[in-house]
């Protein structure tokens, strides 16, 4: 692959390829897509515990007197909620309320943020907010400097005990083996488990000493592959699959993370419309209902045909006349739930749990549901 | 890497056991140790007819679906059913258990096109 030489590697390439891992790229950078199997890494982190290298993900700093104002006007969701080293999932919009990227912020300080920003647009956001940032303030791209490392997984509290004390959705500074750290409880798995911040130069002792003193936890390295069926089962979004600039955090069911009580903020007046006008598509979950291919991204959603069509076999129903009401943005055969799942954006009117729907697959139509999210329920 | 020695070997990474004047076929090792974790397989339909090198079956994993290219022309006479229910059985036994499909060969010849288990060996770099 010619555009091999062009990527980026995170501290732990090196570590990884040791490891046997399957490289691919992604988001411009060359991460481990599988070590062993997906199913057992998976596996692993819904029932034991598992290690990711994240340090793709970009890390910015805002800070200073400003930095409360500068992120309420950048972000939709409220940074005044937060108390000190609490966390809180928000999302960047553009002047028209589509999503540029979801992010995490830490409150680190009373006047000092970090945000954790997606891979393939550390360089893009960290601009915008510098462009549209309606105040003085400190930002910092700490990207390069620092790793990132994920340990999700039941049994990730009572492996890292030194972190055992951080509630749900909080940070605070930790010596994790002798290295100075900022641990978060939080994660993108649906476990309970840990994001642990470091120095880049740090990471490769950090990872093989978890790696190793793990072990009686049953740890495993995991991939990006594990990593995507993980999300999916919780129907978390990935940005520039469920979420592009031209999708509102509020078409894709995330008007909980937007506050309109705030005041002005970058979007607002389109997010606003919709709120009040409703949205003409939302993203929806769904699960297949009969045995199928993969739902898979870019799929065609369609209705079922008539009730008469919908009894009959998967060959007499593709006789059928049937509307293409949306598309596929993330599909995957579930590991846990053992059947085909995804999301997808569908005309509003058809977007109700519960309703049956057809996914298109190489021109034959499967039966499907929507459901609820997440598809995958977990006591978090 | 298992390569036997008494198979066929496409470079798309199919091989194929000549039993007369049919061949069955799969993928080999190596191919089902890249896709990794193999949930569907989509075979040809029985009595179709495919053409050597064109694409006539979808094997998915986890992460991906990746085509299937026919290594020999010939009508489908039999599909490996057990895959429906087993479709791990292409990574756990890629050229016994987990064979996809058989053709009844309409141009044997083709045969002489396909790669020996040394060359296949030498494509892999095994």
């Amino acid at each position: 692959m010619e555009v091999t030489e062009q990527l980026k590697r995170t501290p732990l390439y090196a570590a990884h390829v040791a490891l046997g891992a399957k490289m691919v790229p992604f988001g411009g950078w060359e991460m481990p897509v599988v070590y062993g199997g997906i199913l057992e890494e998976h596996a692993a982190v819904r029932e034991k515990v598992g290690l990711f290298d994240v340090s793709h993900m970009g890390q910015v700093l805002a800070a200073g007197p400003n930095a409360e104002r500068v992120l309420n006007h950048l972000f939709t969701n409220d940074v005044r909620k937060m108390a000190l080293g609490q966390a809180q999932y928000t999302l960047m919009c553009n002047d028209r309320g589509g999503v540029i990227d979801d992010l995490i912020v830490y409150r680190m300080e009373p006047s000092l943020y970090l945000i954790v920003v997606n891979a393939s647009h550390i360089e893009s956001d960290f601009e915008w907010m510098n462009c549209r940032a309606n105040a003085a303030v400190v930002l910092e791209n700490e990207s390069d400097k620092t790793a990132m490392l994920a340990l999700q997984g039941p049994n990730a509290p009572q492996f890292l005990t030194v972190a055992a004390d951080i509630p749900h959705f909080y940070i605070a500074p930790k010596q994790v083996f002798g290295i100075e750290c900022r641990v978060a409880r939080t994660g993108y798995t649906g476990e309970d488990g840990f994001e642990i911040l470091c120095d880049a130069g740090d990471a490769t002792t950090l990872w093989e000493e978890l790696l190793k003193r793990g072990q009686t936890f049953g740890i495993r390295p995991c991939g990006l592959g594990a990593r995507d069926t993980l999300r999916l089962e919780m129907c978390y979004p990935l940005n520039g699959n469920d979420m592009t600039e031209d999708t509102t955090p509020l078409e894709a069911g995330l008007g909980k993370f937007v506050s309109f009580d705030k005041g002005e903020f970058v979007g607002r007046e389109t997010l606003l419309e919709q709120k009040e006008q409703g949205t003409h598509r939302k993203l929806v979950a769904f699960k297949m209902t009969e045995k199928s291919p993969p739902p898979r991204s870019h799929y065609p959603i369609t209705t079922t045909g008539t009730e008469a069509c919908a009894t009959g076999t998967t060959a007499s129903r593709d006789a059928c006349a049937t509307r293409r009401i949306g598309e596929i943005t993330s599909g995957t055969q579930s590991p846990t739930l053992g059947v085909g799942i995804g999301m997808g954006y569908v005309e509003a009117k058809s977007a109700a749990p519960g309703s049956k729907i057809g996914i298109e697959i190489r021109g034959k139509t499967y039966a499907a549901i929507i459901e609820k999210k997440p598809l995958l329920k977990r006591n978090l | 890497m298992n390569i036997p020695k008494n198979l066929k070997y496409s470079k798309t990474h199919e091989w194929v056991l000549v039993e007369g004047d049919t061949a069955r076929v799969g993928i080999t090792e190596h191919a089902q140790h890249e896709l990794t974790d193999i949930v569907y397989v989509e075979p040809p339909s029985i009595g179709s007819h495919l053409e050597a090198a064109k694409e006539c079956a979808v094997v998915e994993s986890v992460k991906a679906a990746s085509d299937i290219y026919a290594p020999v022309s010939g009508e489908v006479v039999a599909v490996n059913e057990d895959l429906g229910s087993a479709p791990e059985l292409v990574n756990e036994d890629p050229h016994g258990k987990g064979w996809l499909f058989k053709v009844r060969m309409s141009d044997p010849g083709e045969l002489d096109d396909l790669l020996s288990p040394d060359d296949y060996s030498h494509l892999i770099g095994a």
